[in-house]
């Protein structure tokens, strides 16, 4: 398909001998979701890593628009601000006020105007409800405002897809709720996403294809309904029998 | 009384009292022994100025109230260089020195902890640098600066006065300890906080300056203070260079004068600069652990 945003082909990834992605092959489509679903362990949080690349793959092929990030006058700085990336520990800047904090990248890396990004931020802000809190810094918000934050600042790079490692696994069960709220609305919106979660209804509610890791294998892929409702495999019915 | 479970309860009400020893400082009575022991911590620093054999010897030596203010005054009279004017010069030295360390230290740090395969050579020069300036006792740098540089005949450098000299030697030294203290606190910053900088395409520069150096430097303020308050007292040593600071100056009213007290009146001058500054370095000392106090509920 010509409207591939992100294409994995046969990733390997090693750490010393252990092979934590072995031949993963994976398509994300413009307006697409794509949740990944795995143990723990089983190289969720790493295809997310490699994809970014913030790790170097041992094999296999990563392109990002049809261009393969292996080429070696790869930007990795460019191909970032093109991802934008949301981690399970929000890993907002504590220094910096909630809308600098939105603000950081648009003004430091894409160089653009102050004023604009502010602007730009305050609007982000207001789309989460959390307008009034610009001026406060992170340790001030409860987990689910601070990883709204840390969407709204990935978005405000303007990012071709994002990417989401276990979002809601460091919330308390209360909180989860408006942060997953979020992601169905940017969904909606049309948003390209690739969701390594471990909290199934939603994937199921929002995912247009599911992804079943084991032990670095990509077992099985398909719709939530086939993923869900008829697994092909025992690996995805053992780990599927596990979270419900 | 009859049932299996009061078998192990006393007869008698158990004996719930602290010693005696603790009971007193209770209360109102824990101000009264917090007062009486100061007083004679007191009495006993007295006692050994005034009731020791050497006391009386002791105090005119050291304590002599006229020369301490012939000391602080000056006696152009007899040659005796003011202890007040000297320090003027050891805050000047300590002045320019913490800018020039707070600089270059920075720096160092910076190129030790950068992994651009440009800076290799410098990274392995910051090394050596920081290993040989806190390896070797600042007295030797200092005449090695000092009695040295003039020797290399090195243009401008080669001609500069005695104080200039203990401000180079100063910051030689101060930058290998200031350099390690920053470095300690980049290294703290979290490493999710790279991996977030750099998730949104800042550059390494850009993650430095906006992300890891200004969470690291919050957190070494105060050990940076703590070397400034050191600082502070090793600008006297720029005396052995011959320059007149305070000490140089109540050495020179001790030799005219047979009489020591002009090195009291020069330690209590340094007192009068060092103390707020321990007193700043405790607030903020203070501050933080009760952030972090806070943070850990």
């Amino acid at each position: 398909m010509s409207d591939a945003v992100l294409k994995m082909t046969s990733v390997v990834k090693r750490f010393d001998h252990h092979e934590v992605l072995r031949d993963v092959s994976l398509t994300l489509h413009r307006h697409e979701v794509v949740c990944l679903i795995g143990a723990s362990g089983s190289g969720k949080s790493t295809l997310l890593r490699c994809a970014n690349l913030l790790e170097t793959i041992n094999g296999g092929d990563i392109e990002l628009f049809g261009q393969s990030l292996l080429d070696p006058r790869i930007d990795p700085d460019l191909v970032r601000r093109h991802m934008g990336t949301v981690f399970q520990s929000f890993n907002l800047f504590p220094h910096l006020s909630v809308l600098d904090n939105v603000a950081l990248g648009p003004v430091r890396a894409l160089k653009r105007p102050l004023n604009d990004v502010r602007e730009e931020a305050m609007a982000l802000l207001a789309r989460i409800g959390l307008q009034d809190r610009a001026g406060e810094f992170p340790d001030r918000l409860s987990g689910g405002q601070q990883q709204r934050v840390a969407i709204v600042r990935s978005l405000a790079m303007r990012p071709s897809l994002l990417l989401l490692d276990e979002v809601t696994s460091a919330l308390d069960p209360t909180l989860v709720g408006e942060v997953l709220d979020l992601l169905s609305d940017l969904a909606k919106s049309g948003t390209t996403m690739l969701i390594a979660t471990h909290e199934m209804n939603f994937a199921r509610e929002v995912a247009h294809q599911v992804v079943f890791l084991d032990q670095g294998v990509l077992v099985e892929q398909g719709s939530p309904e086939e993923i869900f409702d008829h697994p092909q495999h025992d690996a995805t019915r053992a780990f599927l029998g596990r979270v419900r | 009384m009859s049932s299996e479970n009061d078998a192990d309860a006393p007869d008698t009400p158990p004996f719930l009292f602290a010693p005696w020893r603790r009971q007193i400082l209770r209360g109102r009575n824990g101000l009264i022994a917090s007062v009486s022991s100061s007083v004679a911590i007191v009495m006993a620093v007295i006692a050994i100025l005034f009731w020791t054999p050497g006391g009386t010897t002791f105090r005119f030596y050291f304590l002599n109230p006229h020369f301490m203010w012939l000391a602080l005054r000056g006696d152009p009279a007899h040659a005796v260089n003011s202890v007040l004017g000297g320090i003027v010069t050891n805050i000047w030295i300590f002045l320019l020195c913490e800018v020039l360390v707070l600089v270059f230290a920075l720096l160092i740090a910076w190129v030790r902890i950068s992994v651009s395969p440009l800076l290799f050579p410098f990274r392995i020069l910051a090394t050596v640098y920081t290993d040989i300036f806190r390896g070797i006792p600042f007295i030797l740098v200092i005449y090695m600066v000092g009695f040295g540089l003039p020797f290399l005949g090195l243009g401008f450098l080669s001609t500069q006065s005695p104080a200039v000299y203990a401000c180079i030697a100063l910051t030689l030294t101060y930058s290998a300890y200031v350099a390690e203290v920053y470095r300690a606190g980049l290294h703290s910053v979290p490493h999710g906080q790279i991996l977030a900088a750099r998730s949104l395409g800042l550059t390494q520069y850009a993650t430095m300056r906006r992300v890891i150096l200004p969470q690291g430097v919050r957190t070494v303020i105060p050990p940076l203070l703590n070397d400034f308050i050191s600082l502070q007292k090793d600008t006297a040593l720029a005396s052995l260079l011959g320059v007149i600071e305070t000490v140089r100056a109540a050495q020179i009213g001790t030799d005219s004068y047979f009489n020591a007290s002009a090195l009291t009146m020069s330690a209590l001058l340094f007192l009068v600069m060092t103390i707020p500054m321990t007193r700043f370095t405790d607030h903020l000392i203070e501050k933080d652990r009760e952030k972090r106090l806070a943070g850990a509920q």
